[in-house]
C-alpha cells in the first residue's frame, strides 16, 4: 500500500509546529506572557512526553473522582444543614413524617426527597467516595508490583500512602454527617475506640462530643473536618503529587527504544491533554450513571439515629473494614494495672495495628532502598516476577489485608453461607498469622518459577504447537525462536547484585563501626535475591540458539520451521520468511 | 561511600542489543481521506449526542415530579434515573468523543525526551551550600546560642496557647459527674425505686406480664416524665445522653436456669434479669437474644453475652459482663431499680475502676 502522507496531519511532527503568522492566540499568548512570564516553563511542559499503559490510568480515576467528590459535595452543602438540633420531619417521605430527628438528618431526607436532583447528588458524591478510595488503592498496588517506589520516587510514595489514610478518614467523617442509625452506630464505636486511648481516653472523647456521648457538637466539628480540613489537607498532598510526578517524568515499561535515560510516548499537548481530559469526562459520566441507577447509602430506610436502637449486619464502608474485622477476631483481653484499665481488645486492633501497617506501608521503598543498597535513579518498571521478595511481600500484606476485610463481615458470611460464627472467628484468628506467611512463600516460588519461564523462552523459543514425528517414531514439540523485541524486552533488565560488605576490619584489625549492621544488611540482601533467576548472558542465547540449531536439523525432517499456518492459507507470511516474524 | 562504589554492577554486556523504537505504521486515517472523514463524523456524533443528552437532563428536571413518587422507577424516583442516565450520557458522550478524536485524528507519533537526573548539578548544590552558609554566617545564629535558644524557646511556648485554647472544646468526665445526678461516665439515670418501662411507649412493666423467655427492650421511667411520675422535663440531648446509657433488656428465664453471682442474690425477681443494653466492647445496643441459651449477641463485633450467669462474655471481643441492674417489685407490682448499676455501663476507659 502507497502512502500518502501529505494527508498526515502537521502535529504528527516530533517537535512543536511554529506559527507562520500572527493568530489570535498568539496575540493572547504574547499578552499573558509579557505580564506573567510564563513560555519559559510552558516550552518544556506542553509537549512533554508521558508513556502510555492501562495501569497509569488508576491513579488518575482516582484524581479525577476527587474532582467529582469537590463538584458533586459543594451541592450537597448547599442544603446540608449540619446540626443537631432536634426537629419533627415534616418532608416528602411517608414512613419518617413527624418522627424527631437531627437537622443533620432531615436535612439529608430534604436533599433525597425534595430537592431536585439531590439524590442523584448524594448517591454521585457516595460512589465517587468508593471511588476514590479503590483507585488509590489499586494505583497503589501497581505503584508498588512494578517497583515504581525506588529512587528517585520514595517522597512521592510516601505522599500516597498520606492520601489514602486522609481519603479513609474522609470517608468515615463523610458518612457519619446524615447521622442515621447506621452512621451514628459507627461513630459510638469510635467513641469507644477514644475511649480505650490509655490515660487520656475520656477526655478526648469528653472534648470530641464537647461533653458526654452524643452531646451536641460531633455533627458540626466532622463536618468542618469533612468540608474544610481534610480536603485542603487532600488538595495540597495532591499537587505536590502530581508536580512530582512531572518533575520526575512518569515511569515507562522497558522495550525497544525505551531505557532508563529517555521516556517515550505521546506528547503532553495534544494527545496526553486529550485523553486525560476526555477521561476525566468518562469517571464523571460514569459515576453520574451509577448515582442514577444504584441506590447507596439509603439513610431514609436506617432512620435517625437513637442511642438505644441497632439493625443486625452493622458494617462500616468497605473501606474501612479491615479494622472492624481485626476488632471482631480480637480476643477479650483487659488488664488492670495498679488501678487503671488497658483494653487491649480494642488498642490493638484499632490504635495500634492499622497505624502500624500504615507505616510499615510508607517505609516499604526506604527498606528495600537500604536493603539492596542502590542508589541508582529507576526509571523503568520491573514486571513483579523480576522482584520476587517484593511481590511476595505485598501479596503477603493484600492476603492480611484481605483476610481481615473478610473477618469484618463475619456475620454475614456466617448467614450466608450457613456456618457458624464462632467458627470463622477461630479460623481467622489462626488464618490473620498463617495466610499471609503461606502467601509469601507461594507467591516467591511462583514468581521465580515465570523467571524460569522466561528464561527458557530466551534460550529455546516459544513453544508452537506443532507436535513432529522424527523417523524413528519419537514426538517432539517445534520450539521457535521469539522475535528480536521481544527478546530484548524480556531481558530489559537488572541482574541482581547482592549487597557486600567489604572492609569489616582496618589495617589494625579494629573492626569498622556499624560492621554488624553492615553484616546484617548483606544477609537480608542475600535473603532477598536467593533463588532468584538471573537473565541469560549474551554467551548462554549464543550457545542455546547454536544448540536448538542443531537440534532442529536432526529430529525435524522438515527444513524450514512451521507455525501449522503455512499450508492452511491463514498464514501472512511465506515460509521463507517465518523466523523473522516477531510478535511472540 | 562505598556503597555506591561496589554496589553498582558491573558492567556485563546485554544479551539482545537495544533494536531501537519500533517504525511508525500509518493509521487508515492519515492515509484515507475518507476514513479521515467518518471518524470525523464519528467524533462530531457523540458530540451531538451529548448536547441531546444536556437538553434531556433539563427537560427531566422540569418534567418529572419527585417528592411523592420517589421510588417509581428501579426502587428510585424517576427524576434521579433520569437526571442520572441524561448527564452521565452528556458527561460521558464529551468523553468517549475526545478520546475517539485523539486516538484517530490527533498525532501519533511517539517522541522521545531525554530524562534528567532528579539531583540538582554538584554547581548548583555547592552554590545553594554556600548561600546558606554565608546566610546562617550573617545572621549570627550559630555565634550567638542564647539569641537561638531563646527564639526556639519562644517559639516553643507559643505551642502552649494553641493547645490550651482547645481546651473549651468539652468539660471533662470530673466535672460533670460532680454537676448533677446521673451525670457522667460512672453514673446514669437509674436510682433507687424507679420504675422500669417499655422503651417506645413508656408503660411500666409488671412482673407478672412477662412470659419464661420474654425479652423486653427498656428504659428507665424518669425519660418519660408525665405529671403522674413526676419525673423532671428531660428532652433533646440531655435526654439522648440518657438513654444511650440507661437502655437496658429485661428478660425472664426459670429461677432454677440462673447462676447467681456473688452479692446478686436478691438482684432478681421470679426470674426475672435486668442488664445494661450497652455493650461493654465499644458500646453497641446489644439485641439478639436466643431463648433456648440465655445468650444474647452484639451484631457489631458478636460479643456474646450469658444472661443466665451474670452476663459472662461466653464468646468475642468484649472483656467484662454487661452490668446488672439490680430488681425488685413495688408495691402495684411494677419492677422497679434497687439502685443505679454498681459500675459504669458501656465501654472500658482508663480510670474506670478507680472511681
Amino acid at each position: 500500500m502507497s502512502l500518502d502522507t501529505s494527508k498526515v496531519a502537521s502535529t504528527n511532527g516530533t517537535t512543536a509546529a511554529t506559527a507562520s503568522k500572527p493568530s489570535k492566540i498568539g496575540g493572547v499568548a504574547t499578552w499573558a506572557d509579557d505580564r506573567l512570564g510564563l513560555a519559559g516553563a510552558m516550552r518544556k511542559n506542553l509537549r512533554k512526553v508521558f508513556p502510555d499503559h492501562w495501569s497509569f490510568m488508576l491513579g488518575e480515576i482516582a484524581l479525577w473522582s476527587f474532582v467529582v467528590l469537590l463538584l458533586t459535595g459543594v451541592f450537597l452543602t448547599l442544603w446540608f444543614n449540619p446540626s443537631m438540633g432536634e426537629i419533627h420531619y415534616e418532608g416528602s417521605y411517608d414512613q419518617l413524617r413527624g418522627i424527631t430527628m437531627s437537622e443533620a438528618m432531615a436535612s439529608t431526607l430534604n436533599i433525597s426527597f425534595d430537592v431536585r436532583g439531590g439524590l442523584l447528588m448524594r448517591q454521585m458524591h457516595h460512589w465517587a467516595a468508593m471511588l476514590f478510595i479503590a483507585s488509590m488503592m489499586v494505583h497503589l498496588l501497581r505503584v508498588a508490583f512494578t517497583g515504581a517506589y525506588r529512587k528517585p520516587r520514595e517522597l512521592n510514595w510516601v505522599i500516597g500512602c498520606l492520601l489514602l489514610l486522609l481519603g479513609t478518614l474522609e470517608g468515615f467523617t463523610g458518612y457519619s454527617l446524615p447521622d442515621d442509625l447506621l452512621s451514628g452506630t459507627g461513630v459510638r464505636a469510635a467513641d469507644g475506640f477514644l475511649k480505650a486511648t490509655p490515660v487520656v481516653g475520656s477526655y478526648m472523647s469528653f472534648f470530641l462530643f464537647g461533653g458526654e456521648f452524643p452531646g451536641d457538637s460531633i455533627i458540626p466539628r466532622l463536618y468542618i473536618v469533612h468540608v474544610l480540613l481534610i480536603p485542603g489537607l487532600l488538595l495540597g498532598l495532591i499537587a505536590a503529587h502530581m508536580l512530582l510526578l512531572v518533575y520526575h517524568k512518569h515511569t515507562q515499561w522497558p522495550g525497544p527504544g525505551r531505557t532508563n535515560d529517555n521516556v517515550v510516548g505521546f506528547p503532553m499537548l495534544p494527545v496526553y491533554a486529550a485523553k486525560a481530559g476526555g477521561f476525566f469526562f468518562i469517571v464523571f459520566g460514569v459515576t453520574a450513571i451509577m448515582g442514577g441507577l444504584l441506590t447507596i447509602n439509603p439513610v431514609w430506610k436506617f432512620g435517625p439515629y437513637d442511642p438505644t436502637k441497632v439493625t443486625a449486619g452493622s458494617q462500616p464502608d468497605w473501606y474501612m473494614g479491615w479494622p472492624d474485622g481485626l476488632l471482631r477476631i480480637m480476643p477479650g483481653w483487659e488488664s488492670v494495672i495498679f488501678g487503671y484499665t488497658i483494653s487491649w481488645n480494642v488498642m490493638i486492633p484499632i490504635l495500634i495495628v492499622p497505624p502500624l501497617m500504615l507505616v510499615i506501608l510508607m517505609l516499604l521503598p526506604f527498606i528495600e532502598g537500604w536493603i539492596t543498597g542502590d542508589k541508582r535513579d529507576h526509571h523503568l518498571l520491573q514486571r513483579p516476577r523480576n522482584a520476587p521478595t517484593r511481590t511476595a511481600v505485598m501479596v503477603s500484606l493484600m492476603t492480611f489485608y484481605g483476610l481481615a476485610w473478610a473477618a469484618g463481615g463475619n456475620d454475614l458470611i456466617a448467614i450466608k453461607l450457613d456456618l457458624s460464627i464462632n467458627q470463622i472467628t477461630y479460623f481467622m484468628r489462626v488464618m490473620i498469622f498463617l495466610g499471609p506467611l503461606i502467601a509469601f512463600i507461594v507467591t516467591r516460588r511462583w514468581c521465580i518459577s515465570l523467571q524460569r519461564h522466561d528464561n527458557e523462552k530466551l534460550l529455546h523459543g516459544y513453544e508452537t504447537g506443532v507436535i513432529m514425528r522424527s523417523p524413528d517414531g519419537g514426538y517432539s514439540e517445534r520450539h521457535l525462536p521469539i522475535s528480536d523485541t521481544a527478546a530484548y524486552t524480556l531481558t530489559a533488565r537488572d541482574r541482581d547484585e547482592i549487597y557486600t560488605v567489604d572492609g569489616d576490619t582496618d589495617s589494625n584489625g579494629v573492626t569498622a563501626p556499624g560492621s554488624r549492621v553492615q553484616a546484617l544488611r548483606a544477609k537480608l540482601s542475600a535473603k532477598m535475591y536467593e533463588h532468584n533467576v538471573q537473565k541469560p548472558t549474551a554467551a548462554e542465547i549464543e550457545e542455546a540458539h547454536h544448540h536448538a540449531e542443531h537440534e532442529h536439523a536432526l529430529e525435524a525432517g522438515l527444513d524450514h520451521p512451521a507455525d501449522g499456518h503455512q499450508f492452511d492459507g491463514h498464514s501472512d507470511h511465506t515460509v521463507e520468511e517465518a523466523p523473522l516474524r516477531g510478535g511472540h | 561511600m562505598s556503597d555506591s562504589h561496589h554496589n553498582t554492577p558491573a558492567v556485563v554486556e546485554e544479551p539482545i542489543p537495544n533494536p531501537g523504537l519500533p517504525a511508525h505504521h500509518w493509521r487508515p486515517t492519515d492515509v484515507d481521506e475518507r476514513a479521515e472523514k467518518r471518524a470525523e463524523r464519528q467524533v462530531a456524533a457523540f458530540f451531538g449526542l451529548s448536547m441531546v443528552c444536556a437538553v434531556l437532563f433539563v427537560v427531566a428536571y422540569f418534567t418529572l415530579e419527585i417528592g411523592d413518587n420517589f421510588d417509581t422507577f428501579a426502587g428510585l424516583g424517576a427524576s434521579t434515573v433520569a437526571l442520572g442516565l441524561s448527564l452521565g450520557g452528556a458527561l460521558l458522550l464529551i468523553g468517549l468523543g475526545i478520546i475517539q478524536w485523539a486516538r484517530k485524528l490527533m498525532g501519533d507519533h511517539e517522541i522521545i525526551e531525554m530524562r534528567h537526573p532528579a539531583a540538582s548539578s554538584d554547581e548548583d548544590r555547592a552554590a545553594t551550600l554556600e548561600a546558606l552558609s554565608i546566610g546562617t554566617e550573617e545572621s549570627g545564629i550559630g555565634r550567638r546560642p542564647l539569641v537561638r535558644n531563646t527564639l526556639l524557646g519562644a517559639v516553643a511556648m507559643t505551642g502552649l496557647p494553641a493547645v490550651v485554647l482547645l481546651r473549651d472544646l468539652g468539660p471533662t468526665n470530673a466535672e460533670i459527674a460532680n454537676a448533677e445526678e446521673g451525670l457522667g461516665l460512672q453514673h446514669t439515670i437509674w436510682k433507687q425505686g424507679m420504675r422500669l418501662v417499655r422503651d417506645v411507649v413508656g408503660t411500666p412493666i409488671r412482673a407478672s406480664e412477662l412470659e419464661i423467655g420474654d425479652l423486653v427492650n427498656a428504659a428507665p421511667e424518669a425519660l418519660f416524665p408525665t405529671e403522674e411520675n413526676g419525673y423532671p422535663e428531660i428532652e433533646g440531648i440531655p435526654l439522648q445522653v440518657q438513654k444511650a446509657k440507661g437502655a437496658i433488656i429485661v428478660v425472664k428465664m426459670e429461677p432454677q436456669d440462673i447462676t447467681p453471682g456473688e452479692g446478686r442474690e436478691n438482684w432478681s425477681v421470679n426470674g426475672i434479669l435486668c442488664y445494661s443494653k450497652i455493650c461493654t466492647h465499644v458500646g453497641c445496643p446489644i439485641s439478639l437474644y436466643e431463648r433456648t441459651t440465655h445468650h444474647v449477641l452484639c451484631p457489631c463485633h458478636q460479643s456474646t453475652f450469658d444472661l443466665a450467669d451474670s452476663a459472662k462474655v461466653v464468646f468475642g471481643p468484649a472483656h467484662r459482663p454487661l452490668p446488672q441492674l439490680p430488681l425488685a417489685v413495688d408495691e402495684e407490682g411494677y419492677l422497679i431499680a434497687q439502685s443505679d448499676f454498681t459500675e459504669p455501663i458501656g465501654a472500658s476507659y482508663w480510670e474506670r475502676e478507680k472511681q
